[in-house]
């Protein structure tokens, strides 16, 4: 027994590995012959020895629990998604565009916001924005760059054209994920990647590296660099260790750092202090610092907003790049991209639907059975509302929130997801899926190799959160034959 | 380097240390007490009082038999000081600080974690015990190979190297101790098989050193020479003044600190113990107050910074 294409059913959506007629689609044909040709046992083999190498590499999600500590096993399907490299190469331009103009946009608006005064965006959009913090207005972050790592989800429809979901410019994760789940197909198909061109994505470590050293205050050749965690209770503390160890930089926690009255920033290490140029953190604004922030964080360090102000360390990401990363804001991506760069958006938006608009607001109300609506400022798929998939009574509850609080929620038409082959048991079924690359601007601009692919692993599924049960595959780029 | 992360690569190589220790020990009596007369009295209890583990022992368990010892010593969470406590502990400790240890530390770690939590019942069970022993000394081998053929010999080395020999020195110290216990209280004993010589080749063994003292010291296993060698051998990896002359000089090379018990360590190691009674036993307690003194000093000089 061996995989049988011929029984596996794309239903009514695009297909990332199989066209309608169940033939492969290019890029992935040798993968797709491949898989075929082996046995189930031998399928079974190879998603085993996945398991084994995850338990292995601990990749993990860590819980802590009042018993201890349970790490849950990184979810991953062994059959990777491909995408041809022309394609990529055409998507990677646009999300190139999209950041760049992202970070006008930002740096606009902490000084002169003259997309505001031009009558581009409105106001009250903007400066209601919960993540609008007047404390960093009039600081110009090193190149006026403010989101220097963005997570952008894109989604594939039924046309097979990508489409962006949204932007995620303040502490996006997953970025580990990606390059693990290349080192487990290595590992699990390692016959596939002698004959393909399949491109690497171990590189994005440098590239990090290579930015955040842009980034630096002193004109050193070697600027101390380092990644700021919550610690190990953080869900995400898996990556801040992995990306630290491949970059060779010190993995800190908020009391490992010490502001001083010059307004730097020091470390505390064996040899005393050592002053600290540029800090990767991977704690959300409110926490970085009790001084101007939260008072009550743990996790900060008192004083770093004044060091960051006075320009003698960098954050990336900036603090306050999270006010481009609002669903609202979201909205007016393309007319920024028209506003700041004077080009036509490469990448196109999933039609959007303001709730603060009075007319959109009655269009939404009317069609809540058929759109998905979400609040402006949530991750992780949270207070979200599914129309097709929702009861009469959360649609009314969630008619009176955004009767409430209209500049809170955003709406768009279902998608109809992009699937690929997951793996039920020994048997390919279609699940759907997403792809978040990841963008770097620092000096220059870079994206990553594909991205992570999240996959929600239930049948109908559109939930890809890993938060919320979703698990991965690995991403090819494919280099077409010449 | 990081003072936190110092602390944790001096616990990481402590913990792993510890672990082979227990490993080799429980591996060593369970050998022994298969050809052991029943009146020389060497039990399974003795590895709790080297470890010092009898209130936790107490605690737990009122027979003081094989499986109560092995369990307590193996597999015990409880036990802070179980050869699985130590090894999660470790495992802990590279976890988060990855980003100053080789790579492939964190899968071998993670693989010795998972082997022995999936075989634990291996060494509590005697059937399979010395296989199972065998692995986990081997795993931990293997870490420590890793590190000395593949970690940069910089700062972060330094503190695994203070860890690993503070540990040793101070687990000999205990193995001798015990030595001298049973030495004492069995020579009251009227018996047919002198019990020295096998005490103190389990002494030896529980070290590892038993080739390396025939090789040394070229004489039959005795006493005096025992402890010699154990105490003031120059070569031997697990002899006390082998792993203060290697804790010197990881001092050394670190951030210049006065680590003042050091030159106390060094007097007492120039004396020269005399007989095997109970004064030799309160010499080797002047041992373990230094080896105290020395972790409380590197925890002072390196790891606090409070100011």
């Amino acid at each position: 027994m061996s995989i049988d294409w011929t029984e596996y059913s794309t239903g009514n959506f695009y297909d990332e590995l199989i066209a309608e007629d169940c033939s492969p689609r290019e890029p992935a044909t040798r993968l797709v012959n491949y898989l075929g040709s082996l046995s189930t046992a031998e399928i079974n083999k190879r998603k085993e020895m996945a398991e084994s190498t995850i338990q292995e590499m601990g990749v993990s999600f860590t819980v802590y629990t009042e018993e201890g500590n349970i790490d849950r096993a990184w979810p991953f399907d062994i059959i990777p998604r491909t995408i041809s490299a022309s394609h990529w190469e055409k998507t990677a331009k646009g999300l190139k565009q999209r950041l760049k103009a992202l970070n006008m946009f930002i740096n606009d608006l902490y000084h002169d916001q003259e997309i505001i005064k031009d009558g581009v965006i409105p106001a009250e959009i903007v400066l209601k924005s919960k993540n609008f913090r007047p404390e960093c207005v009039g600081v110009t972050p090193p190149h006026g760059v403010w989101a220097n790592i963005c997570g952008t989800d894109l989604v594939r429809d039924l046309d097979g054209q990508f489409y962006v979901l949204e932007d995620n410019l303040r502490v996006p994760s997953g970025v580990s994920y990606m390059i693990e789940n290349r080192e487990i197909t290595k590992r699990v198909l390692p016959e596939l990647f002698s004959k393909d061109s399949i491109l690497p994505v171990n590189n994005y470590p440098a590239h990090l590296f290579d930015m955040l050293a842009s980034l630096s205050p002193r004109d050193i050749s070697q600027p101390e660099i380092v990644v700021l965690t919550p610690g190990i209770f953080n869900s995400a503390y898996f990556e801040h260790a992995f990306l630290a160890q491949q970059m060779g930089a010190e993995l800190v926690e908020g009391s490992d750092l010490v502001v001083e009255d010059d307004d730097c920033v020091y470390m505390k290490t064996i040899s005393g202090l050592e002053q600290v140029d540029v800090i990767y953190r991977r704690i959300d604004d409110e926490f970085l610092d009790p001084e101007t922030f939260r008072e009550d964080s743990m996790l900060g360090v008192p004083g770093l907003m004044r060091a960051w102000k006075a320009g003698n360390v960098a954050l990336a990401n900036a603090p306050g790049a999270g006010v481009a990363d609002d669903k609202v804001v979201y909205a007016y991506v393309p007319d920024i991209i028209r506003y700041y760069l004077q080009e036509e958006p490469l990448l196109p938006n999933v039609e959007t639907f303001l709730c603060s608009d009075p007319e959109q607001r009655q269009y939404v109300l009317e069609n809540l059975d058929k759109l998905v609506v979400k609040p402006a400022n949530e991750s992780g798929g949270y207070g979200m509302l599914v129309g097709p998939h929702s009861t009469k009574k959360e649609q009314e509850q969630f008619a009176t929130l955004i009767s409430k609080n209209p500049r809170n929620y955003i709406a768009q038409p279902t998608l109809s997801l992009s699937t690929a082959p997951t793996l039920c048991g020994s048997t390919p079924e279609p699940r759907h899926l997403d792809l978040r690359p990841f963008i770097l601007q620092g000096k220059n601009l870079f994206v990553t190799t594909g991205g992570l692919t999240r996959v929600a692993m239930k049948k109908g599924s559109l939930v890809v959160n890993s938060s919320q049960g979703g698990g991965s595959k690995d991403t090819w780029i494919v280099e077409e034959k010449r | 380097m990081l003072s936190k992360v110092a602390e944790r690569m001096y616990w990481f190589s402590r913990y792993i240390e510890r672990a082979e220790n227990t490993a080799r020990m429980v591996g060593v009596y369970d050998n022994l007490l298969f050809d052991l007369p029943r009146s020389i009295n060497i039990s399974w209890f003795n590895l709790v009082v080297i470890n010092s583990s009898e209130d936790v022992f107490n605690a737990r368990y009122t027979v003081k038999d094989e499986k109560n010892v092995v369990k307590l010593l193996l597999a015990d969470s409880t036990n802070p000081n179980s050869m699985s406590s130590s090894l999660l502990m470790a495992r802990e400790n590279v976890r988060t600080s990855r980003d100053v240890l080789p790579l492939p530390l964190w899968e071998l770690i993670n693989e010795l974690c998972m082997y022995v939590s999936e075989h634990i019942r291996d060494g509590i069970n005697r059937t399979n015990r010395h296989g199972f022993l065998d692995n986990v000394i081997k795993g931990c081998q293997q870490i420590n190979g890793l590190l000395a053929d593949n970690m940069s010999k910089d700062a972060a080395w330094q503190f695994i190297r203070l860890g690993r020999n503070l540990e040793r020195a101070d687990m000999a110290s205990r193995i001798l101790d015990a030595g001298i216990t049973a030495q004492l209280s069995s020579s009251d004993v009227e018996q047919d098989l002198d019990p020295s010589q096998i005490i103190w080749g389990n002494v030896l063994r529980s070290c590892d050193g038993a080739m390396n003292y025939r090789r040394t010291m070229r004489a039959t296993v005795e006493g005096t020479r025992v402890c010699q060698f154990l105490l003031h051998d120059k070569h031997f990896p697990r002899s006390i003044t082998f792993c203060a002359d290697q804790i010197a000089a990881a001092v050394d090379l670190l951030p210049a600190c006065e680590i003042e018990e050091l030159a106390k360590l060094k007097t007492l190691l120039a004396g020269e113990p005399g007989e095997l009674d109970e004064s030799f036993s309160d010499y080797l307690n002047d041992l373990q107050l230094s080896f105290a003194n020395l972790h409380m000093q590197f925890g002072q000089c390196w790891f606090a910074l409070d100011r």
